[in-house]
């Protein structure tokens, strides 16, 4: 019986040896460890044994079955491995194939620009004032210091709707309506949006534009307010080493006017094709507002001083991106649009 | 403006600096310098010539071989002017001179002829054709004989001299003179300026018994002055006035008008002169012309007249246009012996019309419009009677010939320094703004604390507190100003939460992949209405540009179309935009129209696409549904969105829908109609527009925790045929329904027509979830809700269960 066992563990050792898969090794276990399986029936058989031997075949039994587990055991872990190292192999992919594009829409240049110059106004406790495209003459001119018969509203430069009515020429009727509406409070305000003006549409004209400007009316406003506000929005906008000048200009609404140049940002002022060589940049009007304006709104001119200031989204994006024709801006060529999706930071 | 350096410098002395720095000091001081021009154009080698002798050349018609004097040295020329003659003193550019065109002279065969240099015309020295005199303006410049071979022509031309090019802001009308720029100057250097002197000794004949004048239209001329000069020789102007002029802007014609012109560019003050005998009455009658009254102006042309229109008469017809244009029948001539000359105040409003009505502004007409200074009109006069003394050899009558009701006291303004440096933001002390007025030539005197000043008329801009502070400012320095915040009563600021809610908006279309797109408000009649969310009364241009863009639109949508149709023609053929914007509906109460923020999009192409995975989707109507759905879902709102089939001009009769908020109809959304895809070039597209507006004004729940589930939920799939007919709306609102309330959520998740059902029905399955957040489920509890649903949808929608 010794012999047999021996035997058959030579028989097991073999089998397993012969096993290649988790399967064959299982088939294994069970035919030689299993209830019907060979040692199962020796065991079985140990009755018939004298019992004098019974416990020294019981103890070799179950040694022999002890170390066919654990070789089995073994066995069983070696073919996990080489299983588990196939199906790794087998699941080798090339990182380098292109990924699943996220598709993402981005917002429009001018969007970008205007909410910029909107947050970091917010920033500073300004509120954002709207109004219609659409507007009547007298918040449009009038109310701004543009009487009936001047000069600079000429029917050709507008698009009239009735003699009364027309598509506003700028944002600036929204600070006359929020000036009538606050009813003598005081006023920090931005304004941004659509205008229209009765130009042929061409690389440096738009028929249909955007502005965006600001309003801030109160006890004490001062002129050099409106230079440290425009000075920080200069650096916001075009980087914190800007440096800004003040030029004596002339707008109806504000008295004194002023226009602001910025250092240039591409050439830092040494002169280059970007400031046309003059180391500065135009980048908007401004100026305090005019007395006439606050006291058709109901201010008195004598307490109540403000300033004003107003620029084109279109000519700081075209500036900051070197955008060359307006008209990108109106045409939704995706492949224009889709440019300014990355942040700048 | 174009304002000559050289001429600057006889009124004000400004030679310390360079031309770019004095250029520099006016820009920054308010008055733009947009370029400086050389009008040497940096040319050399450029002499008067002498033609000795000219034949002409053996092989060409047209050339002419010279022998020219350049000084001391004789030079073969060929020349192909038609105007080149023997004995002329000409304009010589010699071998290495380049000219402003960049073409450089060097010695050349010409059929066979040596020519050692070009004979040139002013245009080929850089000179605008229209400046150049009109003898001259076909070929070559012929000089006086009183000039010397080999001198340089450019020093005699005049042409070192560099012209600033001013763009003045239109407040500035003063410096539309060179007197007045002389002011600026003189004010920004802080230097004095030499103001002409004039003196000239009158004959003793009295110019008012020579002629009468009567002003009948008082108010639009207020002042008119007439002097008359005898015996001028009608001539070629002096080279240097030629010169001068010719710097300006302004082609010289001959002495008299050059005169007139000259002193209208110094002055400011627009001058007319008349030949006094073709007015041939002796009278000179300022009057509104009669209605359908006919003139020849100078320019030949016949203007009829209207009744508004000022002119100068002869007591019987016009003479002039005034201030616009004088008229061919008294204009003077080669022959012209006395001249009436006119300077004259011309109400502004006046010239402005009548320029506008007959189409023609010239610098006087621009410069009556901006209002003269009233204290020049007399002055002006007498400037151009002293220069045809002098230039035209004439003998100026005695005296002038005035009406004057012209009001020409300065307009006092009292300031104090602390209203200047409250508004500044800075302490400049009163003598400082004394001298700052006394830079500018403002009479100033400091009363009680004040600075009371006299503005002078040639400064029509200055007129309240605020100008004076700009004065100060400008030339105090804007860059002394001091940089601070406004202090003011502190308000939260932000954005209101419309306007939060729109930013949402447009984020949440950009991640759900649609880019944004900015279209104009404007458009043609035919696209101003199509898929228009409501009929209204539309808004028109009163004068368009073009039909194009004429009225204003009802929808977003066409031009998005138009948007996608540029971009599929450039081959990007997938294309994902949205636009929110206005449309313009109806006329309000207050007389403007009604404008109310639409959000639209537009799907075409593919939605999905990751080729090498061979996945590739196109857009369909749920994708773009999707899409509003998360949208509502965003804004608190998708359990109050519903769609129904809907049918809609130029879309989908099939694959439209209204979209519901409530029982609120905010828009539409479909296919584009396959006639009107094919139309626009487009494949497969589809398109949503909204009431943006109506959508983000609509209140919504607060949004509060509702507590995270502790028990298990537990989920029962049905499926069904129905008739194909039945939606999924109506199915999903019967379980609901019936489900009670342990049902939480019902999601169809399968639909089939085909082959294994019946005709004329679907089978559709949905998968049921119940939930109860105070305990778990029991089987028998979910049975007796599910059965309920069963029963409902037999009932109610026919529907047989499938196993």
């Amino acid at each position: 019986m010794k012999e047999q066992l021996h035997e058959l563990k030579e028989q097991v050792m073999l089998k397993i040896k012969e096993s290649n898969t988790v399967k064959d090794l299982n088939d294994v276990r069970v035919a030689y460890l299993g209830k019907k399986g060979p040692i199962t029936d020796l065991l079985k058989g140990m009755g018939k044994l004298p019992a004098e031997e019974r416990p020294k075949m019981g103890a070799l039994v179950n040694e022999i079955r002890e170390s066919v587990t654990e070789i089995l055991e073994e066995r069983k872990e070696t073919l996990e491995q080489q299983a588990i190292q196939e199906q790794l192999e087998n699941e080798s992919i090339d990182v380098t194939l292109p990924g699943r594009p996220v598709e993402l829409g981005n917002h429009h240049p001018l969007t970008r620009v205007v909410e910029e110059i909107e947050d970091f106004f917010i920033s500073m406790g300004y509120e954002i004032a709207e109004g219609p495209e659409v507007e009547k003459d007298y918040y449009n001119f009038e109310a701004l210091n543009l009487p009936k018969g001047h000069p600079a509203r000429d029917m050709q430069d507008s698009f009239y709707i009735t003699e009364d009515i027309l598509l506003r020429t700028h944002t600036s009727p929204v600070q006359a309506r929020t000036m009538e509406a606050k009813d003598g409070a005081s006023i920090k305000i931005i304004c941004p949006g659509k205008v229209y003006r009765r130009d042929s549409d061409d690389a440096t004209h738009s028929h249909q534009f955007t502005q965006i400007e600001g309003l801030v009316v109160g006890e004490n406003i001062r002129m050099s307010d409106l230079k440290g506000t425009l000075d920080l929005l200069a650096k916001k906008l075009f980087g914190a080493e800007r440096e800004i000048r003040l030029r004596p200009s002339f707008f109806p609404f504000t008295e004194p006017s002023v226009e602001m140049d910025i250092s240039c940002f591409k050439c830092g002022g040494t002169g280059c094709n970007v400031c046309k060589k003059t180391g500065w940049i135009e980048i908007l009007g401004a100026g305090m507002v005019h007395p006439n304006v606050l006291e058709m709104a109901g201010y008195n001119p004598e307490e109540v001083t403000g300033f004003a200031f107003g620029m084109g989204p279109e000519r700081i994006a075209m500036l900051k991106y070197g955008v060359e024709d307006i008209r990108h801006f109106y045409t939704n060529d995706i492949r224009f649009i889709s440019q300014f999706h990355r942040s700048e930071a | 403006m174009l304002v000559s350096t050289n001429w600057l410098s006889n009124y004000v002395d400004w030679n310390e600096l360079s031309v770019e720095e004095l250029a520099e000091k006016i820009t920054r001081a308010g008055i733009e310098v947009d370029g400086i021009i050389d009008r040497s154009f940096g040319m050399d080698n450029i002499v008067i010539g002498y033609v000795n002798n000219c034949v002409k050349h053996p092989e060409a018609d047209k050339l002419h071989i010279c022998q020219v004097d350049v000084g001391g040295e004789i030079s073969q020329i060929i020349c192909g002017a038609p105007n080149i003659a023997e004995g002329q003193h000409v304009i010589v550019a010699r071998p290495g001179a380049i000219l402003p065109g960049g073409m450089k002279i060097k010695k050349a065969k010409l059929r066979g002829e040596e020519s050692n240099g070009m004979i040139c015309s002013l245009q080929e020295l850089g000179i605008e054709g229209k400046l150049v005199p009109k003898a001259y303006a076909e070929g070559i410049y012929v000089l006086p004989n009183d000039v010397r071979a080999g001198d340089s022509a450019l020093t005699h031309l005049g042409l070192y001299d560099r012209i600033l090019e001013f763009d003045l802001t239109p407040n500035r009308s003063d410096a539309l003179s060179m007197l007045g720029v002389a002011y600026e100057v003189g004010a920004i250097l802080s230097k004095d300026i030499k103001l002409p002197e004039i003196s000239y000794s009158a004959s003793a004949e009295k110019a008012q018994d020579v002629l009468k004048l009567s002003v009948e239209a008082t108010e639009d001329n207020p002042m008119y002055v007439a002097k008359v000069v005898k015996n001028v020789k009608v001539a070629e102007s002096p080279q240097w006035l030629q010169n001068t002029l010719m710097s300006a802007g302004i082609r010289p014609h001959n002495n008299v008008v050059d005169i007139t012109n000259y002193v209208l560019m110094e002055y400011g003050q627009p001058l007319h002169a008349f030949d006094y005998d073709r007015l041939e009455t002796k009278e000179i009658v300022v009057r509104h012309a009669r209605e359908g009254e006919k003139m020849v102006t100078l320019d030949q042309v016949e203007r009829t007249l209207n009744d508004q229109q000022l002119v100068i008469t002869n007591g019987i017809e016009p003479v002039a246009l005034a201030g616009v244009m004088g008229g061919a029948n008294s204009e003077v001539h080669e022959g012209t012996t006395m001249v009436v000359i006119e300077s004259a105040y011309f109400a502004p409003s006046s010239v402005r019309q009548t320029s506008k009505e007959v189409g023609l502004r010239s610098d006087a007409s621009t410069r009556f419009e901006k209002g003269v200074d009233p204290n020049r009109v007399a002055e002006a006069a007498e400037r151009a009677a002293q220069l045809m003394a002098e230039l035209a050899g004439g003998e100026v009558l005695d005296g002038s010939v005035t009406f004057d009701e012209l009001d020409k006291t300065p307009q006092k303004i009292i300031l104090s320094p602390d209203y200047v440096n409250n508004r500044l933001g800075m302490k400049i002390a009163m003598d400082e703004m004394k001298t700052i007025m006394d830079r500018l030539q403002i009479p100033t005197d400091l009363i009680n604390g004040q600075l009371v000043m006299d503005i002078p008329t040639r400064r029509q801009d200055l007129k309240i507190k605020e100008d004076m502070i700009e004065e100060i400012a400008r030339l105090y320095g804007y860059d002394e100003i001091p940089k601070t915040l406004p202090i003011v009563e502190s308000t939260p600021g932000g954005l209101t939460p419309y306007q939060a809610k729109r930013r949402i908006v447009r984020r949440y279309l950009e991640a759900a992949g649609l880019s944004q797109a900015l279209t104009y408000s404007l458009a043609s009649p035919k696209d101003a209405q199509a898929f228009a969310l409501e009929t209204a009364p539309v808004t028109k241009l009163l004068m368009p540009m073009s039909e194009e863009r004429s009225i204003l639109r009802q929808s977003i949508i066409p031009h998005l179309l138009d948007a996608t149709t540029y971009n599929v023609a450039r081959r990007n053929e997938s294309i994902a935009l949205y636009e929110t914007g206005s449309v313009f509906l109806g006329i309000e109460e207050d007389g403007l129209p009604k404008e109310v923020e639409h959000v639209a999009a537009v799907l075409t192409g593919k939605w999905v696409h990751h080729a090498w995975q061979g996945e590739s989707k196109k857009v369909d109507f749920f994708v773009m549904k999707g899409i509003v759905e998360g949208l509502f879902e965003q804004l608190g709102l998708l359990d109050r969105l519903q769609f129904t089939k809907a049918t809609v001009d130029q879309m989908h009769p099939g694959r439209t829908a209204t979209v519901w908020l409530d029982d609120q109809s905010v828009g539409i959304i479909g296919q584009v109609h396959p006639t009107v895809q094919k139309q626009r070039d487009l494949q497969e597209t589809y398109v949503m527009e909204m009431n943006l507006q109506a959508i983000m004004q609509t209140a919504i729940e607060e949004l509060l925790y509702e507590a995270v589930p502790r028990y298990p939920s537990i989920s029962r799939d049905i499926a069904l045929v129905v008739d194909r007919d039945t939606t999924a709306a109506n199915l999903e609102k019967i379980i609901k329904q019936a489900g009670g309330k342990l049902l939480k959520k019902v999601q169809l998740f399968d639909l089939y027509e085909g082959k294994n059902v019946e005709g004329g029905t679907k089978s559709v399955a949905f998968s049921l979830t119940y939930f109860d957040p105070e305990r778990t489920l029991t089987d028998e509890d979910v049975v007796k809700a599910h059965s309920k649903v069963l029963d409902a949808l037999t009932v109610q929608a026919n529907a047989q269960l499938r196993s």
